[in-house]
């Protein structure tokens, strides 16, 4: 069982959390078409460390940014998530 | 290579049954290939052996990082079936049937095909609209399909909770008789053997490191055990698609997560066909050696850990129970998981890439195991000629920008809502 620090509540099991995507395909509503498509469909998918974008779902349901190595499940850092910083 | 038969087997009886010789060579790779394909799971190696036996392609490798039979392939739960909704999953994964069919044959090795029937539940009304409509489609696909009442089920697997009070009550199902399970180490080993004997390399121990590149087009792969160079590169890794692709500096439209199965105690035969539940997400079937295998729910965030979550388990185990009250009198033995490559639309990908002379075959999400041998029949079509196979051809890298996407589930382009 993964437990997540969240910001807001402290360590809670994962349970209550969902995955959303990486930080690097939210996309804007401004960009370029190619652009969107390229956030949208296509992952670096690594085998090891993403941001990726979680919310406390059945928590507080505030938006989370995790730092996540995918093989060990290490969690590096949970920060809140802010919409205007750059990635 | 020495055919195995019945006979073969009563005469090397009489001296102790010593004198079989190994299933495949253990080659040491040459230094060029018509065609290297990196994978040596089911697809990598059906892909190969029918780029010999098809296409007349005998200068191949494959390249496997580990052993034969170690990675997903032996990780499923071991489903065969064709009873999707769209048309292009229709064809491909009834083609993919037909050479399940005949596998044992052609490959002179027994994979235990056991076409027992693929049984999905219906546990509302709208289960049983939605079952009828996906029936009917079946059908015009020419593909067989059998809708059946709530006492038709019950007469085929009797253990079913069809009291009044069940928690997920049955209103009936619908039926592929002609699905059914397979040995799936048999099928690594039977496509390993019979790809050898056309004279494939089948490599193991030897992982790709990085891609030889040269004018712009991929001309070889970096391993462990040395450079080797290739007309063509075919990655047949699916779970681990995303790292081997960035060998090439692409991204996929994939994702990797964890899926997890799990195995009872042998028993005697209890269940005699696969019991799904695609409301539930819960199957349910019996191996030959008697023990019953269950699957549930991928993790639903990306992972390359091999190992599921407990919540995952306990709620198809759950399920389970609730389905079949008797399956909680039985201890289970193993579970284990392997890492899955969720693609956006939940169809796989085999297709050029945009770098010449690399291909991919992968995005198969959860239910790659019963696509084997149309899978590598189409990627040796694709690697020998360089065209799509017309069956291959709706999957192919760049559905996703240009709208052509299939999505059997209509739920949306995110992997993680397979």
């Amino acid at each position: 069982m993964m437990l997540i620090d969240c910001p807001y509540c402290g360590e809670r099991a994962q349970a209550e959390f969902t995955y959303e995507r990486t930080l690097d395909s939210i996309v804007g509503l401004d960009m370029p078409v190619e652009e969107v498509l390229a956030r949208l469909f296509s992952r670096a998918n690594p085998r090891g460390e993403d941001r990726e974008l979680w919310r406390h779902s059945f928590g507080c349901r505030q938006w989370l940014v995790l730092r996540r190595h995918r093989r060990t499940h290490a969690i590096a850092a949970v920060d809140p998530y802010a919409p205007d910083e750059p990635e | 290579m020495k055919r195995y038969s019945a006979m073969a087997l009563l005469r090397a009886g009489l001296t102790g049954q010593r004198g079989w010789e190994r299933a495949w060579r253990d080659p040491e790779p040459k230094p060029q290939y018509d065609v290297i394909v990196i994978g040596g799971g089911g697809h990598g190696l059906s892909t190969a052996y029918y780029l010999a036996k098809v296409h007349g392609v005998r200068s191949v490798a494959v390249l496997e990082r580990g052993w034969i039979g170690g990675g997903n392939t032996g990780r499923n739960t071991t489903i065969v079936r064709s009873n999707y909704r769209q048309k292009p999953l229709h064809d491909l994964f009834d083609f993919a049937l037909g050479l399940w069919e005949g596998m044992s044959d052609e490959l002179n090795y027994n994979v235990m095909f056991s076409p027992r029937g693929a049984l999905f539940l219906g546990h509302s009304d709208a289960d049983m609209t939605q079952l009828a409509q996906r029936g009917d489609a079946l059908r015009c696909s020419g593909i067989d399909a059998e809708l059946m009442t709530r006492e038709a089920v019950h007469r085929l697997v009797p253990l079913l909770d069809m009291s009044p009070d069940a928690r997920f009550p049955i209103h009936g199902g619908l039926i592929q008789r002609r699905g059914g399970t397979a040995r799936h180490d048999a099928v690594a080993w039977g496509y390993a053997r019979a790809a050898d004997a056309l004279g494939v390399d089948v490599i193991q121990n030897c992982e790709v490191t990085g891609l030889v590149m040269a004018g712009g087009r991929v001309t070889g792969v970096e391993t462990t055990r040395g450079t080797i160079g290739a007309g063509r590169v075919g990655i047949c890794v699916a779970g681990n698609s995303g790292p081997v692709a960035a060998m090439a500096g692409l991204k996929l439209p994939i994702e990797a997560q964890t899926l997890q199965a799990f195995v009872t105690e042998p028993v005697k035969p209890m269940i005699d066909t696969v019991v799904m539940s695609q409301s539930l997400h819960c199957y349910i079937s019996q191996s030959d050696k008697g023990g019953i295998v269950l699957g549930g729910d991928p993790d639903q965030f990306p992972s390359y850990a091999q190992r599921g979550l407990p919540i995952r388990l306990e709620k198809a185990v759950a399920e389970a129970i609730a389905l079949v009250p008797a399956l909680s009198r039985l201890r289970m033995v193993r579970c284990w998981s392997g890492t899955t490559d969720m693609s956006f639309d939940g169809s796989p990908i085999i297709s050029a890439l945009p770098v010449d002379g690399l291909y991919l075959n992968g995005g198969w999400c959860y239910g790659g195991f019963k696509a084997t041998p149309g899978s590598g029949w189409c990627y040796a079509h694709l690697l020998a000629t360089g065209e799509s196979h017309p069956l291959a051809a709706p999957f192919s890298f760049d559905r996703f920008a240009n709208g052509a996407t299939i999505d059997e589930a209509g739920v949306g382009f995110m992997p993680q809502l397979r």
